[in-house]
């Protein structure tokens, strides 16, 4: 039996916002026969399910809800030429940009791409990612699932409701569950502090008298069949529970919103090499990873707080894929005309990894997040130990992305070496 | 007067399960019964999925036997019904000059029970063979005929060619009192009434109910005034179950040395390529209760950094726990009831139960026909079983697949590339699933790495047009455990 095989100069791998504006971009900068590939029934990715607002604020300077933000990429996409292949799961890309496709009608394919960008998003970790002891019963669910139950397949998934993680879809499916007429008893935080936006506290808690215990966690989970209480205690500055503080909640919906992991399984079988500070791949500024022509953007490079820069990373991603394919290919940059990006004291990760002093028109933006909360703090970025600039900060959070501007002629100066960004509070020089 | 059947299997776990196949090889009438909404829901299902080589069992007992037949009759009933299973290999591991002297004592029980194989080996050899193993361990007993398994697939996959051969099944069927009575041929007639008061009548009965095997034979002392003879004492292992990317750690199973609790914390591969860490070993009251704690499972990670300090639990992607049917006899307990030949105990089928299963069946074949049961041959017996699994076939045949049968070009579960088409044929399988969790028992959908956050809603819906049932009535496991409700319900009026 032959196997299906069709061309492509640029195959986008995932249709959510991050696909979607790196289709447009690579197709508006020139690349011929572009294909989006979704798994679900249509585009938009989780923006479906999002159907609060507070979407666009940056990039339409409008508050939009999920699907309003992404029908109006769908429906840029008119008049482009860009080909959509929706309910279609990608089992594979190789290293030479072929990508394993199968649906219900077209069947089982192989297409062949000039450039390949990955962008299919995150997902949830789970009660097993963080060991939650007890029982098994039904109604624990991650956030994100207790979500598409809710606002795609429209049922309810409980009544009295407990959620753990302050994340941003957390504190958006606490009053989410609140206006179906759920209670929602509290929101428990592990960290000393919120993962997710000032405005969502105040807008999905504060506004509902919807308590934050911060620094408690989940210790235990009863419930035979379905769940039926659970044990919340305070933890230690080292995160471990204290005995003698249990508070119990009798409950039948545990909703847990502990965090994102870049979903990366296919770029893993590809080979490209993944950073384990991000869980991303290592990418270069144009987001190409360390396989020429394979690039990746938005959820799946790192962990974005919004959308609107999910958006502009993947159009950066998608300008570069159609450069790549018009100039057929990058000429691979002496280490001496490149920089690595390096977090140091107090952050966590930096997007991109490295730097090709040559393709830098005017600058190169640095995305990173810090460890934890600081305040009247700097940001300090060196090179072989050398400071080349400091930036300072009133108040610095792991829960909203930091950026710093790295213009050409420093990139220049630090060509060959490696470029450490890291906190300092003030005054501690 | 209803039917009475020829055999009434109480338990539908690995024991029950293979000796209703063993039985429906012959013209029987056999119902297979258990108190949960599926078959292999007690012990069967949370263990270490491990086919025992068998020199843990001391030489000259029943155990030993059953474990070295069962072991070899693995993997032929593995591929007559096309269930995943893996002769990987074992290896105790010795820390000390203790375990050493330990491990040449399994060694010598290998060779006197007859396993295939068993070799000593040197910490230069160990760290050759698993370069990932601790620096500590000095040595370690080698037995090749060691594997792994998934040990529902396996007893759904023999309940399920069991049902395909006649036998007749009642699940939801909590056995609450048995009586028995005679036929006007003199003959013993048993009727087993269940919680729900529905009552069946049979001639034999076995009793394969696991940690529950205790409170069954004592129903087949009929009130005499007889001692039991054992006592069941349910023992609970937790463990951790990781990410495929964590599977590669260890090509075999890696033990410590047991004690008198059961084999120690084990580091091994799956067959489904993750990897499992565990279990510790607490006697237990209550014999349902499976929850984890927190001590335990750090417990189990202590001991396990002894085998390696290579596991990283960031990867974990659920926690279990399983309870043993351990008892206070050190054999397995199948015999017939003191005072009723015709009632059978299979009771304390402890590690290693599953291991020994085909042999077990056997076992009880045999007793049964000591009872004057006939065992006629069918003539029209299936052996076999035709799984399709998509993510196992060549590009060649995947394409060839879908392009006949479109439902198998549609993934359902991303994390383990399980397909519609898998799941339509778990839910028209003939033990039919009622909860999400019994779709992943027959075809993975759910076990991976998000845990059935994306394909849940799917196989929701996949079970609501199919069986035609509400979504409010799927359940995520055993009775009771809902999921959804509809969005009208005055349920949710707080």
């Amino acid at each position: 039996m032959t196997i299906m095989n069709t061309n492509y100069d640029v195959i986008v791998v995932g249709g959510g916002p991050a696909g979607l504006a790196a289709a447009l971009e690579a197709n508006k900068n020139g690349a011929g026969r572009v294909l989006i590939i979704e798994r679900d029934k249509e585009l938009g990715g989780i923006l479906n399910q999002c159907i609060h607002n507070g979407f666009g604020l940056h990039f339409f300077k409008e508050q939009l809800t999920g699907p309003e933000y992404a029908q109006r990429f769908i429906k840029m996409l008119e008049g482009t030429g860009i080909e959509v292949k929706t309910d279609t799961m990608v089992l594979a890309v190789t290293p030479d940009k072929k990508v394993w496709a199968m649906n219900t009608e077209d069947g089982y394919c192989c297409f062949s791409a000039g450039a390949v960008i990955l962008a299919m998003g995150c997902r949830e970790r789970t009660r097993g990612a963080i060991s939650i002891p007890g029982e098994r019963p039904s109604g624990v669910f991650t956030a994100g699932t207790a979500q598409r139950y809710l606002n795609i397949e429209g049922y309810m998934v409980g009544k009295r409701v407990l959620i753990l993680g302050s994340g941003d879809i957390g504190l958006i499916m606490a009053r989410r569950m609140t206006l179906e007429g759920a209670k929602v008893l509290a929101v428990c935080e592990l960290m000393p502090y919120s993962n997710g936006l000032k405005r969502n506290i105040a807008q999905c808690l504060e506004d509902y008298d919807i308590p934050l215990y911060l620094s408690h966690t989940v210790t235990n989970i009863k419930g035979h069949s379905r769940l039926e209480s659970v044990t919340v205690s305070r933890v230690d500055e080292k995160l471990a529970p204290i005995p003698g503080t249990e508070m119990e909640f009798d409950c039948d919906t545990l909703l847990l919103s502990v965090g994102l992991i870049p979903e990366n399984e296919l770029s893993r079988n590809a080979g490209v090499p993944i950073d384990g500070r991000t869980n991303g791949a290592v990418v270069w500024q144009d987001r190409q990873t360390e396989i020429d022509g394979i690039f990746a953007c938005g959820n799946v490079l790192h962990v974005h707080d919004l959308v609107d820069f999910v958006t502009k990373e993947s159009m950066t991603a998608g300008r570069a894929a159609a450069e790549y394919v018009k100039a057929g290919g990058f000429a691979k940059p002496a280490p001496e005309n490149t920089v690595s990006l390096c977090p140091g004291n107090g952050v966590s990760y930096v997007v991109p990894q490295k730097i090709a002093i040559e393709r830098t028109e005017k600058f190169v933006e640095a995305f990173f997040r810090v460890r934890t909360t600081y305040k009247n703090s700097e940001i300090v970025v060196s090179a072989d130990g050398k400071e080349l600039t400091t930036i300072a900060k009133d108040q610095l959070l792991p829960a909203e992305m930091e950026r710093v501007v790295l213009p050409k002629a420093m990139l220049e100066k630090a060509a060959g070496s490696t470029i450490t960004i890291e906190v300092r509070q003030k005054g501690a020089n | 007067m209803g039917k009475i059947y020829d055999v009434l299997i109480i338990g539908a776990g690995v024991t029950g399960s293979s000796l209703a196949r063993e039985l429906s090889r012959y013209q029987l009438s056999v119902l297979l019964t258990d108190k949960e909404n599926d078959v292999s829901c007690g012990s069967t299902r949370a263990n270490s999925a491990i086919i025992h080589a068998g020199y843990d069992p001391e030489p000259g007992t029943m155990m030993a036997q059953l474990n070295v037949d069962g072991n070899r009759m693995t993997e032929d009933i593995c591929k007559q019904l096309n269930v995943p299973f893996k002769r990987v290999g074992s290896l105790v591991l010795a820390f000390s000059e203790e375990d050493l002297k330990t491990i040449k004592k399994l060694y010598d029980n290998g060779v006197a029970n007859g396993v295939p194989g068993v070799e000593l080996i040197d910490q230069k050899k160990l760290h050759e063979i698993e370069p990932n193993v601790s620096d500590e361990a000095l040595g370690a007993l080698l037995a090749p005929s060691a594997g792994i398994i998934s040990p529902w697939e396996y007893t759904i996959a023999l309940a399920e060619n069991a049902v395909r051969n006649g036998v007749d099944y009642k699940l939801r069927f909590k056995v609450e009192n048995i009586t028995r009575e005679k036929d006007e041929n003199g003959e013993t007639i048993f009727t087993v009434t269940a919680a729900s008061g529905e009552a069946v009548k049979a001639r034999r009965v076995v009793n394969a109910a696991g940690v529950f095997s205790g409170e069954i034979a004592k129903m087949g002392l009929f009130g005499e005034d007889c001692e039991l003879g054992f006592r069941i004492i349910p023992s609970k292992g937790q463990y951790y179950l990781l990410d495929k990317t964590q599977g590669k750690l260890f090509d075999r199973v890696m033990f410590q040395c047991p004690s008198k609790v059961g084999k120690g914390v084990l580091v091994s591969p799956t067959i489904h390529g993750n990897l499992i860490v565990g279990p510790d070993a607490v006697n237990v009251e209550d014999a349902d209760n499976t929850c984890t704690t927190r001590d335990a499972l750090n417990f189990v990670r202590q001991a396990a950094s002894l085998t390696t300090d290579h596991v990283s639990y960031r990867d974990n992607i659920r926690n279990f726990s399983g309870i043993r049917a351990n008892s206070d006899q050190s054999d397995f307990i199948i015999a017939p009831s003191a005072v009723e030949p015709n009632f059978i105990n299979a009771a304390g089928i402890k590690s290693p139960g599953l291991s020994s299963a085909p042999a077990i069946a056997l076992k009880l074949v045999e007793l049964l026909a000591a009872t004057g049961i006939v065992l006629d041959k069918k003539d029209n017996f299936i052996e076999t079983r035709e799984v399709i699994r998509f993510r196992e076939l060549s590009n060649e045949e995947r394409a060839k697949l879908v392009a006949e049968r479109p439902e198998f070009g549609r993934i359902i579960c991303r994390c383990e590339t399980i397909t519609e088409g898998e799941i339509l044929a778990a839910i028209h399988s003939p033990i039919t699933p009622v909860s999400l969790d019994a779709v992943k028992r027959r075809c993975n959908a759910g076990m991976g790495r998000c845990q059935g956050g994306f394909c849940g809603p799917r196989v929701l819906e996949l079970l609501v047009r199919e069986l035609g049932i509400s979504p409010a009535d799927v359940l995520k496991d055993r009775d009771g455990s809902w999921i959804v409700q509809l969005r009208n319900d005055d349920a949710i009026d707080s």
